[in-house]
């Protein structure tokens, strides 16, 4: 387990550095310079070369790398080249925000999921059951900015029931969360319908049943322990996929996340928040999936015995 | 790093699928019976839907012509259903600037399934070659590529998809790169899980006794066998790479604004909801509908070659 452990923790390094690497060299390969690009293209080419040297951006490239990974090392990334700010304090208030509004999706799509696929599974082929189905088909394929404009559209513009934009009040934080929460949602929801479905002939649950307890706390009780570990696991492993979502779903909600603060940034080729961005993202990222691995091993005695 | 549902599908079928209704236990055909009514028309409903689409997509910009650059004050805004100056019907309205929606969701949906099947042709044959050679060789080459497979899966793909297309640069090439290269993993997982399965069976070894070479080997015995399980993943893939090209054209990173994708039309709608609903609302119905029979056709396929996997 502790070597496991270990080479785990070795490869994810690797992997950090290797994303390092790939967003510095890969951000200035894109087209335009940043001096320029906030200067304006009629500025002074004396102005832009002094920029350039404040920014640090006149050394040669490879020079440029080793001073970005020697600050990296301690969590220093530089100043923001657009926002009067450092990019550690940018990206640590956005990544917040982000995590808010995840956790919050997050927590939807497993009370809802656990509760729509119970439904579902104790009727299977029912009236629920096919409605479920259909609406799970429906959330996956939907395209999330589409779900979240229109979702503007009912209760914004046409019903004014909560705010399209911002994150000021608890009630701007519906739309979005519900938006992000969606896919996810039905990835759960079908999980547990199955898992259901697969345990509900068990011995065990015929046991329960027979000993006279009634339905949902046979439901509820006995056969949902049994499919905690597993759903859990794979909803951990998709909260990875809810930070990417986060992107789409705080471009069209105006929410000052992590996801969007990368896409302006790199719009304006701010090279030190980009390279922030990404730095940080990808280590949630590998902290999850290293955090949801130990967990699965721990947690699943087969497993252990094989690591 | 195992996304599970990828890892199922790719263990789940040990060889070329058999269809298991239409054969008896001695391997012969047995008395055929037919689907069920519903199943047949789980395939053929969403075959059509999408038949309409690609014959909307090929024929439509032809026949409406579409102007990016044409604008007609008179006729901003218009609901679906609108006469316009020049006498014409705009049957699905007009946008901001009064150009007839119905052309440019049809020139939509060219881009889309133009960028959906560039897209899964590149990443499906390149995903095919690096898998199938991963499951060949082995050893290191395997290890190193399967390794890069299982990191980029972990990540969000329109998380490395927004980056990818941040760094290349908004033209139609270019998002068809973006996206083989989030969706090559896939493939080559499936292709890999199939070669391992395939390379030691009796007929493989078989022709290895008799003298047959690799190449021959990966092609009359390997490449048969994965062939259709990467055919079922390519249908069930086309779904997602739609989605993902709408919403990388959403954030202005996708289509350039010259050619309309569904994705810009419906980020254009968005500061005219209040007024002007149906420019969001249309083409994302439309999106939706599209990405929706795809979808159904993909799991049907995907029951149809192989009954283990059925997920009802």
């Amino acid at each position: 387990m502790l070597r496991y452990a270990l080479r785990r923790l070795a490869i994810s390094a690797l992997v950090l550095f290797g994303a390092a690497t790939v967003v510095f060299f890969a951000m200035r390969q894109v087209d335009g310079d940043p001096a320029v690009n906030q200067l304006g293209p009629d500025a002074d080419p004396a102005a832009v070369e002094a920029l350039r040297r404040e920014y640090g951006l006149d050394a040669a490239p490879v020079v440029q790398y080793v001073r970005f990974l020697q600050r990296a090392a301690t969590f220093d990334f530089g100043d923001s080249f657009r926002l009067n700010d450092a990019a550690t304090s940018l990206v640590l208030t956005h990544l917040t925000a982000t995590a808010a509004l995840a956790a919050t999706a997050f927590t939807i799509a497993i009370v809802l999921g656990f509760a729509l696929g119970a439904l579902a599974a104790t009727r299977p082929n029912g009236i629920v059951d096919r409605v479920v189905s259909v609406l799970s088909m429906l959330t996956q394929s939907l395209p999330s900015f589409w779900v979240g404009i229109m979702l503007i559209l009912v209760f914004s513009r046409w019903l004014h029931l909560l705010p399209s934009s911002g994150a000021g009040s608890p009630a701007a934080m519906v739309m979005p969360a519900v938006t992000l929460a969606l896919p996810l949602l039905s990835v759960v929801l079908r999980l547990v319908r199955s898992g259901l479905l697969d345990v509900l002939h068990e011995d065990y649950v015929v046991t329960a049943r027979a000993k006279g307890l009634s339905e949902t706390r046979v439901v509820g009780w006995h056969a949902m322990r049994n499919m905690l570990i597993p759903v859990v696991t794979v909803a951990g492993l998709e909260f990875g996929s809810l930070l990417g979502g986060a992107v789409i779903v705080e471009t069209v909600f105006a929410w000052p996340g992590i996801g969007r603060l990368m896409t302006d940034a790199i719009a304006a080729r701010d090279y030190s928040v980009v390279q922030a961005c990404v730095i940080t993202v990808a280590a949630v990222f590998i902290v999850i999936n290293l955090v949801v691995d130990l967990l699965y091993v721990r947690l699943d005695p087969r497993v252990r015995e094989s690591v | 790093m195992t996304d599970p549902v990828t890892a199922s599908v790719a263990l789940g079928t040990p060889g070329p699928p058999v269809e298991a209704d239409t054969t008896g236990d001695d391997g012969r055909p047995a008395a055929v019976p037919r689907r069920p009514r519903r199943r047949r028309l789980r395939l053929w409903i969403p075959l059509g839907v999408i038949a309409g689409y690609v014959v909307a997509g090929l024929i439509g910009p032809v026949l409406a012509r579409y102007d990016p650059i044409a604008t007609s004050v008179t006729d901003r805004l218009r609901p679906p259903g609108s006469r316009l100056a020049d006498g014409s019907l705009a049957l699905l309205g007009t946008d901001q600037v009064g150009r007839d929606l119905l052309p440019q969701i049809m020139q939509g949906a060219r881009v889309s399934i133009l960028v959906g099947a560039a897209t899964l042709l590149l990443a499906g044959v390149v995903g095919a070659a690096i898998g199938i050679l991963c499951g060949y060789l082995g050893g290191v080459v395997d290890a190193v590529l399967m390794r890069l497979a299982d990191i980029q899966l972990a990540f969000p793909s329109i998380l490395l998809a927004v980056f990818v297309a941040a760094v290349l640069g908004s033209s139609v090439t270019n998002v068809v790169l973006t996206l083989s290269i989030t969706t090559w993993p896939i493939f080559a997982r499936v292709a890999r899980a199939q070669t391992l399965a395939t390379k030691s069976r009796d007929f493989a070894n078989a022709a290895r006794t008799l003298g047959a070479g690799s190449w021959h080997i990966v092609r009359h015995c390997v490449l048969p066998a994965v062939a259709s399980p990467l055919m079922v993943i390519a249908t069930v893939q086309l779904g997602f790479v739609i989605v993902a090209e709408a919403s990388l054209s959403f954030l202005s990173l996708g289509i350039p604004p010259g050619t309309p994708s569904w994705g810009t039309t419906i980020a254009n709608g968005r500061d005219y909801l209040a007024s002007a609903w149906w420019i969001a609302t249309i083409p994302g119905l439309v999106l939706a509908l599209f990405v929706v029979c795809v979808g159904v056709l993909g799991d049907e396929l995907r029951d149809r070659s192989d009954p283990n996997l059925s997920t009802r």
